[in-house]
């Protein structure tokens, strides 16, 4: 059965981000290389759900659909990795505490399956949450 | 016959790597191989010979449609939103050549503006930290010939900095370190197994967020004082043997990455780290270092303290130059709505700030400066692109070490294409204009 679990969540780079925003940021690559969260397999068994399942992944911040997907870099289970780009940034918290930096590191999240929701492009994602009209 | 173009210098990260390799067609027009570079690098000169490349600048029609302009119309639009604006942003310069930051950087004192690098998302809680207690630094030079204590603290450059490692800090044979990677010990601290994990002798799996206790326990244990039996979910016993293989160097280095900059307790975990650098250097000799990670980040630091005696977030609405991160930082200049007109040259917010800054940048006139499509020409009014520095224009670049390097040219534009220094002139001459400035 499908649960929803938390999560600690961090962002950062990742090889195949750097090479898709050098690619094309309009390109599906850069939607698979950075639309995803990079999950432990106990916190997938958690969830009750497969790896490469589209998930909604939620903070106080916003929520954002990726593809969960098992870590290559782990284990790290209670931690969830979003690559950086404008997926992680739907969800990261903005307050800087008045350094000038948001926190894109250590950010409660919840994770759930929504496998029937769709993963947006990149810049389309902008766009929408943006509300910018698009001919 | 192909002709091969050496001692190119690559125009990805702070690594500012000047040792590629790059194969030219019969007329020295097209981009055929790129050797040596990291695939990142690689993939950044052959995109730029992209057929489907935007060439000519684009403004935002009502209906949400592009429409083409001439760079001219590009100036007009760019000169008059920053000069009628109360609040101008000027943001980006990291992927871009110290020549153009400087005519920016006039743009800016002429309309007032708040001027801010990459630095804001990245390592400006480092120059805060620095501004704090200083910095104990050295060149990668220095690392590559003389360390055998490398500490990669909450940074990952098997995928963010590619050859860090095969060029200064783990592979190479240098002076004093003519093993190579067996006349070196390495340290990662980090929350997640990563691939520069795997490659180390001692990897601390830290609580994600808890770095500055480490950073604290880590002093505690060069002074052998008591420890609790768990630090930050690190055992004593395992901070201690790290303390011991830090003093046993003859030379350390702690370069650092966004694990501590960006996490919550951001400048501090700074202080403390190189409160441990200085701390170390009781007992032999250690430097520390930030990973920048845009190739001119560094460089836009530089030019701003030159120019405004500021690294970042430098505001000069009032006709001076002021710097108070948290007040005239980008982000929060955003989140409060003091922006009214935003200019983003050589970076990428609308893919890299939170979605509530990026909201601001869609309300107001804005231009984005930028050779790629990027989420934040997908919200922007104008969108100008340019050639590509260190590919089809050179420059001067600043290393993550400080070194300033000149960036080369390797091919030509698409006809007709301007510059990031070129672009900037025409609207520096202009805002002249529009302002009465002699």
């Amino acid at each position: 059965m499908a649960n929803k679990i938390s999560l600690n969540l961090i962002s950062g780079r990742t090889i195949q981000q750097g090479v898709c925003i050098e690619s094309g940021k309009e390109k599906p690559s850069y939607r698979t290389a950075c639309g995803i969260i990079e999950m432990d397999p106990s916190d997938l068994r958690k969830m009750g759900a497969w790896k490469n399942t589209n998930v909604k992944v939620t903070s106080e911040f916003g929520s954002v659909i990726v593809k969960a997907v098992e870590t290559t870099q782990g284990p790290h289970p209670g931690v969830g990795f979003i690559p950086m780009g404008p997926w992680a940034n739907s969800v990261i918290s903005p307050n800087t505490y008045s350094t000038g930096m948001p926190t894109f590191k250590g950010v409660p999240v919840t994770v759930e399956v929504a496998i029937n929701e769709p993963i947006l492009l990149g810049i389309e994602l902008v766009q929408k949450q943006c509300g910018v009209k698009v001919g | 016959m192909t002709k091969t173009m050496t001692d190119v210098v690559c125009p990805f990260c702070g690594t500012l790597c000047d040792d590629l390799e790059v194969s030219l067609s019969d007329d020295g027009k097209q981009i055929l191989e790129v050797y040596n570079a990291c695939v990142i690098g690689t993939e950044k000169f052959l995109h730029s010979q992209a057929k489907d490349r935007v060439t000519r600048p684009r403004m935002r029609q009502e209906d949400g449609s592009w429409k083409e302009v001439s760079y001219d119309e590009a100036v007009e639009y760019t000169a008059k939103i920053l000069a009628n604006a109360k609040k101008p942003l000027m943001y980006g310069w990291s992927s871009t050549n110290c020549e153009a930051q400087s005519v920016g950087h006039e743009i800016a004192e002429m309309c007032g503006a708040c001027v801010d690098n990459t630095a804001a998302v990245c390592h400006g809680t480092t120059l805060i930290a620095v501004q704090d207690i200083g910095i104990p630094s050295c060149t990668l030079g220095e690392i590559k010939n003389r360390a055998d204590r490398i500490i990669f603290w909450g940074c990952n450059p098997a995928h963010a900095h590619p050859r860090h490692m095969s060029r200064y800090s783990i592979y190479p044979r240098g002076f004093f370190t003519g093993k190579g990677h067996k006349s070196r010990k390495i340290v990662v601290v980090d929350p997640r197994v990563t691939d520069t994990a795997s490659l180390a002798d001692i990897h601390l799996q830290v609580e994600q967020g808890r770095d500055y206790e480490l950073l604290n326990a880590l002093r505690v244990a060069l002074n052998n004082e008591w420890l609790p039996d768990v630090v930050a979910g690190i055992p004593q016993e395992k901070i201690r043997e790290v303390a011991e293989v830090c003093k046993s160097g003859r030379f350390g280095i702690i370069f650092f990455g966004m694990g501590v900059t960006q996490s919550l307790s951001k400048n501090h975990n700074i202080d403390e780290a190189i409160a441990l650098t200085k701390h170390l250097n009781e007992f032999t000799k250690f430097s520390i270092m930030p990973m920048r990670g845009h190739y001119n980040v560094t460089g836009s630091g530089e030019v701003l303290a030159w120019q405004f005696g500021f690294p970042y977030s430098v505001d000069l609405s009032r006709g001076f130059a002021r710097y108070n991160p948290g007040d005239t930082s980008t982000i929060d200049l955003l989140l409060r709505g003091e922006v009214d007109a935003m200019l983003t040259i050589a970076s990428d917010p609308g893919a890299h700030f939170p979605i509530s800054a990026v909201k601001q940048i869609a309300k107001i006139p804005s231009v984005a400066i930028d050779p790629h499509l990027t989420p934040t020409t997908g919200v922007s009014k104008l969108h100008v692109p340019v050639a590509f520095v260190g590919v089809e224009v050179g420059g001067n670049a600043y290393r993550m070490d400080n070194v300033p390097i000149d960036t080369r040219k390797v091919v030509d534009p698409p006809a007709g294409m301007l510059t990031d220094e070129e672009f900037l002139t025409k609207v520096r001459d202009r805002v002249k204009q529009l302002k009465g400035v002699k």
